[in-house]
């Protein structure tokens, strides 16, 4: 390579390519931010002797506001309430399960035995791991079991969320509230743990008026970075959605999902979003606050903890632990007054219907 | 130039090279609001033993990818698209070893060939385009990459099953395994059986590139492309076969963990390998060797970033960042120092021409 232009525009873009994983963490430098910042110390000043939680995240990590946080929410209360020590440890972007099994290990030598794992890319590495360690006990966030056998580790708990069921209340609270008859959802990643999103969403919508229309973009179709790293992604097809008609739009991509609130601020008064897992209207600008109608509460913060509290007293989940709308593990948010009291006491009644086994969402689409 | 300062320069272009890298990191982290000194004993200190393993099973998969990207890079020929070459070659070998038409070895043998052909007609795409319609490959390729991924997220969701929150495709079959090396006795963590691959690679690389006519035409294109037309070389026909064989290269990324851990393709397939190792051959300048360090370089500093995160608090971000100023400064700091030798080199001759001078006059 002597010729200095390929050789510049080469470095420039392998350059851009690597650091790519990092940039779109760039984009969002709000307040929220800071705060994160402050608050990751929990483990730091934590020196009680309850459990030793090591957190081992997906990419992104603490900062998403939205399912990282989440289970970061959990981690807090387990050291308040539980005298808990803790550890974090964030992904990195290219990981293979190899790398998650080195990442689990690494938090156990460090003198951790209450593990979770969030997100499910950590199924595989759980697995692997768990069986050297007996006396160790693993929390998998929206975990499955991918071995062959499908026998139950002791020590491993899979703890999953009835998404759909808390989508079906915000697509039903969209329904509602959409003047347009047009309404929107965004997906980070066209996966099935997404996907229930959408079909909880859809069926949400329709069981309220079936003539409204639903557009639908997911932002990658397996690439996490992709899907729930990028907010700028999030931003753009947010817009194309208002342009195109919508004026409710639900988005399930995390951190991407912050994009979402950018377009509604620019698409003004009259337009909405809704927010995934955390009670995003609490953590979002105060401009972008008025526009988010509501969120589907994915109560990771309740998995977190309530594994902790089982290792504590001495009765670790394990096999499959299901939070859904009856065990108050998924709900939706009332924090924004701009939601009508008369959509909450129709949503709050669809919600009864849920629990009592009346409307059965679906989950796959 | 006595060969004493001929050796000195040599030396001095990598050392400088990782003293900014250093410095620049340390500026960084200091900016971030977190202590270097931390950083600094937790990235220097000895990993523990399990880790080598993990450091050479990720560097052997970096050593391929950089070996794909500077096979490219040698003539000029900006291949950035070993990304989707690696995925389409990884699934297609996926799919192919799973169907178990071939018994055993064969098995994983034919697979092979398999990924190589897939990631080498994957290439020959961007090939086509450039040497029938002139598409520079840096777009085409980086198109192709978009398009290889959302083609094998889709084609795995129609192949796969679904497992949990994933699809995957059908199980190689046990008999196609192969099997791990034990590095370090009695651990449980064990360097994949086709990390061999790598080595494999590297010299056949090494040959190709210094021994044989194809290396020789490939290098001159690199150096200049009108001087190697003037010398007879097939330019177009060099880019074909350049591109095809950085895609049979990309298409042995994946190979080492798929016979050796994962035994199938799946949706939580490692991404961004492709991409490193463009780092990963540049920091390497291109050179069989010198990507084998940077594999190394890459792969320690990857594997240091738990214990960052864990031990020290330092968020796993400033690993990508360090690896990206490494990149930059090996980059710059060789350009500076090969400006100062030719402007070296320059003097000398200018002052032998004088002195020649000198001598001619007082001759006559």
């Amino acid at each position: 390579m002597r010729n200095p232009a390929r050789l510049a525009a080469g470095v420039v873009a392998s350059a851009a390519l690597v650091l790519s994983g990092c940039a779109s963490g760039g984009d969002d430098t709000s307040a929220s931010d800071e705060e994160t910042a402050a608050s990751e110390d929990v483990c730091e000043s934590a020196d009680g002797d309850g459990p030793a939680i090591g957190l081992a995240y997906d990419v992104g990590g603490v900062g998403d506001q939205s399912f990282n946080d989440s289970a970061y929410a959990g981690l807090s209360r387990a050291v308040e309430e539980l005298d808990a020590t803790c550890a974090q440890a964030a992904a990195q972007a290219g990981e293979n399960d190899a790398d998650r099994e080195e990442r689990l290990r690494t938090l156990i030598d460090g003198g951790y035995d209450t593990i979770i794992g969030v997100g499910f890319v950590y199924s595989v590495a759980v697995y692997n791991v768990a069986p050297d360690f007996p006396e160790v006990y693993f929390g998998i966030i929206d975990g499955f079991n991918p071995t062959e056998s499908q026998k139950d580790l002791p020590n491993v708990a899979n703890i999953g969320f009835a998404a759909n069921e808390g989508s079906f209340l915000v697509g039903a609270a969209a329904a509602l509230t959409t003047e347009s008859d047009n309404v929107g959802f965004i997906g980070g990643t066209n996966t099935p743990l997404i996907q229930a999103f959408e079909a909880g969403f859809n069926a949400g919508v329709e069981e309220v008026d079936p003539q409204i229309e639903i557009q639908s973009q997911y932002l990658s179709q397996d690439d996490p970075v992709k899907g729930f790293e990028n907010p700028a992604g999030g931003e753009t097809a947010a817009t194309g959605m208002y342009e195109n008609g919508a004026d409710v739009i639900y988005h399930a991509a995390g951190k991407s999902g912050l994009g979402l609130f950018d377009a509604v601020v620019q698409a003004g008064e009259g337009n909405w979003a809704i927010g995934v897992d955390s009670d995003q209207y609490l953590t979002a600008d105060p401009d972008q606050q008025p526009y988010i109608l509501t969120s589907m509460l994915k109560r990771v913060d309740t998995g977190v903890f309530e594994f902790a509290q089982g290792v504590a007293e001495g009765n670790p989940p394990s096999g499959y632990v299901t939070y859904d709308l009856a065990s108050g593990g998924v709900d939706y948010s009332t924090s924004n007054d701009a939601l009508p009291t008369e959509v909450i006491e129709q949503v709050d009644q669809f919600k009864q219907q849920i629990i009592d086994d009346e409307i059965e969402v679906p989950s796959e689409l | 130039m006595s060969l004493a300062r001929r050796v000195l320069l040599g030396a001095t272009a990598p050392v400088l090279a990782f003293a900014v890298a250093a410095l620049v990191t340390t500026v960084v982290i200091v900016g971030a609001g977190a202590s270097p000194g931390e950083f600094w004993q937790v990235l220097l200190s000895a990993p523990e033993a399990r880790y080598y393993v993990s450091i050479v099973n990720s560097a052997a998969v970096l050593y391929l990818s950089g070996l794909a990207a500077a096979i490219g890079f040698r003539m000029n020929l900006f291949n950035i698209g070993v990304e989707g070459q690696y995925r389409v070659a990884t699934f297609a070998g996926a799919v192919f070893a799973g169907w178990a038409v071939l018994p055993g070895p064969l098995n994983t043998v034919a697979a092979i060939l398999v990924a190589m052909a897939a990631g080498a007609a994957w290439a020959g795409i961007a090939a086509l385009l450039r040497v029938t319609r002139g598409v520079s490959e840096v777009i085409s390729t980086i198109m192709l990459n978009a398009i290889a991924l959302s083609l094998v997220a889709y084609l795995l969701q129609k192949v796969g099953s679904r497992e949990g929150q994933t699809y995957v495709t059908d199980a190689i079959p046990r008999s196609a395994w192969v099997p791990s090396i034990p590095l370090i006795p009695g651990e449980i963590s064990q360097v994949y059986g086709l990390a061999l691959l790598a080595l494999v690679a590297g010299v056949g690389f090494s040959v190709l590139l210094r021994r044989s006519r194809f290396g020789f035409d490939l290098r001159a294109t690199g150096e200049s492309e009108s001087a190697a037309v003037a010398s007879g070389v097939d330019v177009k026909r060099m880019v074909v076969w350049a591109m095809l064989l950085s895609g049979a290269l990309a298409g042995l990324i994946g190979m080492p963990e798929l016979f050796g851990a994962s035994h199938a393709y799946g949706s939580t397939i490692q991404t961004g390998i492709g991409f490193t190792g463009i780092a990963v051959a540049l920091l390497g300048r291109n050179n069989a060797w010198g990507i084998a360090f940077a594999a190394m370089v890459f792969a320690y500093l990857n594997q240091q970033a738990s214990p960052l995160s864990i031990e020290a608090d330092i968020s796993t971000e400033i690993i990508a960042v360090t690896q990206g100023v490494v990149v930059l400064s090996v980059v710059i700091v060789y350009e500076v120092v090969r400006r100062y030798r030719v402007r070296l080199e320059q003097t000398e001759v200018a002052r032998a021409l004088r002195q020649q001078r000198k001598e001619q006059g007082v001759a006559a």
